[in-house]
């Protein structure tokens, strides 16, 4: 339980406080902060010329503020620059799928090339934001408290939300379900980041996409038809794994919560 | 009024800001740092080394950019060898690496805005601190132009401003100086001694001048082991007349070295 200092004591406390010993000016100080009521009286015990002075000093701030120039305006943290370097990526993976969209619907015998690059389309500019090799501040990126797994996701999903559009025009143009390019998409996205965290995002990018095009692009291009894995039967397959490996990236980006670090210097 | 949190009048539960047992750090194969034992305190500290020495190494090391292989280290009362989550660390770290990578369209107000985005800044807190980081390494007029137009030192010196921008207990500058000209290298060496009333200041330098009037303390490692740790008045004591160099401490320091050099191959 607090006590109320006497008016008497804050009426000298007020007044300078002489005669009174240093440790009750403190005790009342700290008193006076937090109790509005003995504010009220410290108040009426000062003099009128102090109060007159604090007066003018509230008024002339209020007027200031009033008047005075407006604060900034906080501006959305501007990160165009990262776009713009990550944008020489994206264009190259708008005309990779547009150049396939236009393949497709001139050479009908082709099997649907739309949906066997597809996948691997994200996975270069996803590369691009994460790595010491594209990234000019990954040094200064490595030592930061907020790195890790929610900032790669942030890069991810602007690469994602620019790719998809194109992507979606690309399979309304030639017809093809959403689920055949939008869920394969997703799967390696998603897988891109989990291998990431064991050998580096760039790598696990260049590794998957080097995989796709040699175990099935290149054999269904040779066979002259889609793989049954880009069937519709497999559509349950590819959600499973998008939701497995959304799963594995979690729990590992929990688990350690620094990875996947921006360079593999100490590996 | 402002309220005081609980966190800035908590005691630390650390004797030493930076604290370093038998590290070792690799750079590629090569084992950069070997068996350093290193305390430092508050203060500014010199990092003194011939080339080679292992300096980018160990700072690169207490930045949480690049893990220990042996040893022990701890940064600000956490231990940053093991697979210990690094934010608590992190947030009370500035660092500016040798090679400052920088985003060349960001404007020095994004930039520095971003990284204290990325350190973690309470959002409220961050105009004010970029203002206030800029205005220290005098960029002030130039904090709205992009970076890509700065010059070489006003590059580095928004370097050292991302790098304060959050008040850093621990502050880390590899080689700041480079491209600084004689008169803002005088106002670095005033912003240096003011970040060190109260914080951890590591400098790591070639300069020796840049050491002697800057920095209260000495480290001077040579392949990767500590080869002396004291005051600048200490080091200058060192040297004899008959040593190479310009200045007391440029003696002192060749004499430290060449002592060190007689001792090793002895």
């Amino acid at each position: 339980m607090t006590t109320h200092p006497t008016p008497t004591l804050i009426s000298q406390y007020a007044s300078g406080a002489a005669g009174v010993d240093d440790t009750t000016v403190w005790a009342v100080e700290a008193h006076l902060e937090t109790c509005a009521a003995c504010r009220a009286v410290l108040t009426d015990a000062v003099d009128p010329d102090t109060r007159n002075l604090l007066d003018r000093v509230a008024d002339a701030i209020a007027t200031g503020v009033a008047t005075g120039p407006r604060p900034v305006r906080r501006r959305r943290l501007l990160r165009s620059g990262v776009a713009a370097r990550v944008l020489p990526w994206l264009f190259t993976a708008t005309g990779l799928m547009l150049a396939a969209a236009l393949f497709e619907w001139t050479f009908d015998s082709l099997p649907s090339l739309v949906l066997l690059v597809a996948p691997v389309a994200p996975l270069l500019p996803v590369a691009a934001v994460w790595s010491r090799r594209l990234d000019p501040a990954w040094e200064l990126t490595a030592t930061m408290p907020r790195t890790g797994l929610p900032p790669l996701m942030r890069r991810t999903l602007g690469v994602l939300s620019a790719v998809l559009p194109v992507l979606a025009v690309a399979g309304w143009f030639t017809g093809h379900s959403p689920g055949l390019w939008l869920l394969p998409v997703l799967g390696f996205t998603a897988g891109t980041l989990a291998l990431g965290t064991v050998v580096g995002v760039d790598r696990a990018a260049l590794a998957l996409t080097v995989a796709w095009s040699a175990g099935v692009v290149v054999p269904s291009l040779v066979d002259r038809q889609l793989p049954p894995i880009l069937a519709g039967d497999s559509l349950p397959g590819w959600a499973l794994t998008t939701v497995a490996l959304t799963a594995v990236v979690l729990v590992r980006a929990r688990r350690r919560p620094n990875e996947p670090h921006p360079n593999l210097l100490h590996r | 009024m402002r309220t005081v949190s609980l966190a800035e009048t908590a005691s630390s539960t650390y004797a030493w800001p930076v604290h370093a047992e038998k590290l070792q750090v690799r750079a590629g194969r090569h084992l950069a740092v070997d068996e350093l034992d290193m305390r430092l305190g508050t203060g500014v500290h010199g990092l003194l080394g011939p080339n080679g020495a292992g300096k980018t190494t160990l700072m690169r090391a207490l930045a949480t950019v690049v893990k220990a292989s042996g040893g022990r280290l701890t940064v600000l009362g956490g231990e940053v060898t093991g697979n210990a989550d690094l934010r608590q660390v992190r947030r009370g770290l500035g660092y500016l690496p040798q090679h400052f990578g920088f985003y060349p369209r960001f404007t020095v107000r994004e930039f520095v805005e971003y990284i204290a985005w990325l350190k973690e800044m309470p959002k409220a807190a961050i105009p004010g601190a970029v203002q206030r980081a800029v205005e220290r390494v005098g960029l002030a007029d130039r904090a709205d132009t992009r970076m890509k137009t700065l010059s070489g030192g006003m590059l580095r010196r928004a370097g050292i401003a991302q790098a304060i921008v959050n008040d850093p207990a621990v502050l880390l500058l590899d080689e700041p100086t480079v491209g600084l000209d004689p008169e803002q290298r005088l106002d670095f060496r005033e912003l240096l001694r003011e970040i060190g009333l109260d914080s951890c200041v590591l400098v790591s330098t070639h300069l020796v001048e840049d050491v002697a009037v800057a920095c209260s303390d000495v480290v001077l490692i040579s392949e990767g082991r500590l080869v002396w740790q004291g005051t600048a008045g200490q080091l200058a004591e060192q040297g004899g007349a008959g040593d190479a160099g310009d200045s007391a401490t440029e003696r002192g320091y060749s004499a430290v070295l060449r002592a060190y050099r007689g001792r090793v191959s002895a």
